[in-house]
């Protein structure tokens, strides 16, 4: 099964962004904390596209697409044509680091590196796409 | 979108943080600690209990205050959060940090 959602660049957006991650998750019973982690790692990808790459105008709109196969891993496609916030290509920062320099940012590569199992980058029609990848577990166990 | 009510209680500052804080609403979060360290106050807590969800943006507020608290001998404690925000705290290690309780009357004695 696909979700797909289409979410212009406001950060206002981010709640019900989160709340469509959260239900389509809850759908096919994925663990309640791992809906929540998963929902940290793309609230972090999708506010730093807003922020970064289109500067919260909210005229410009991205794709999310959720993809939930039985036994697979869910994997969460953002799909935008603008440019690339890649993080593989930054390390993450050492938290002494941000403390000493009382920085509020820099935590978001950290969190979403330690969440997801894969993030991958790719490029297909013309539109730039994150790939996420998550195995998770279902149910109350 | 996030509310915080701010009471004192014996020479302590208690701001209660209810609702989500995201990269849209984590400046309301740094204005409050802001006016509270503004204010001399040296014992800090801060009430998570109806907080339900803080990303790393919320996250990086706490964070931020650390080392200026340390210079100024401000103590914070948090306290109340359901399992799913103190999760989030546990990720990135900050529950190593910062005070964390799980109660308010922990908390208070954790200020001491």
């Amino acid at each position: 099964m696909i979700y797909k959602q289409k979410v212009g660049c406001k950060l206002e957006n981010l709640k019900p962004l989160r709340d469509f991650i959260r239900e389509s998750l809850a759908l096919h019973g994925v663990h309640e904390l791992h809906i929540s982690e998963i929902v940290l790692a793309l609230d972090e990808m999708c506010s730093n596209l807003m922020i970064h790459a289109h500067h919260c105008n909210p005229q410009d709109l991205f794709e999310l697409q959720i993809d939930i196969q039985p036994n697979k891993p869910v994997v969460f496609e953002i799909i935008d044509d603008g440019t690339v916030f890649d993080i593989n290509q930054f390390d993450e920062p050492a938290l002494g680091n941000l403390i000493h320099d009382k920085r509020k940012g820099g935590l978001g590569i950290r969190l979403v590196k330690s969440i997801m199992d894969k993030v991958e980058y790719s490029q297909r029609n013309g539109h730039s796409i994150c790939r996420l990848e998550k195995k998770v577990r279902k149910g109350v166990e | 979108m996030i509310h915080i009510k701010r009471l004192q209680e014996d020479g302590t500052d208690v701001v209660a943080l209810v609702g989500e804080i995201d990269a849209s609403s984590s400046i309301d979060l740094d204005l409050a600690i802001a006016k509270s360290v503004g204010e001399n106050f040296t014992k800090i807590l801060i009430d998570c209990s109806a907080l339900e969800y803080i990303s790393s943006a919320g996250l990086g507020v706490f964070m931020s205050y650390i080392e200026e608290f340390k210079e100024k001998n401000i103590s914070m404690v948090l306290f109340g959060m359901n399992e799913k925000v103190s999760n989030t705290f546990e990720i990135l290690g900050l529950n190593e940090l910062l005070l964390i309780a799980s109660d308010k009357a922990e908390a208070k004695k954790m200020l001491a």
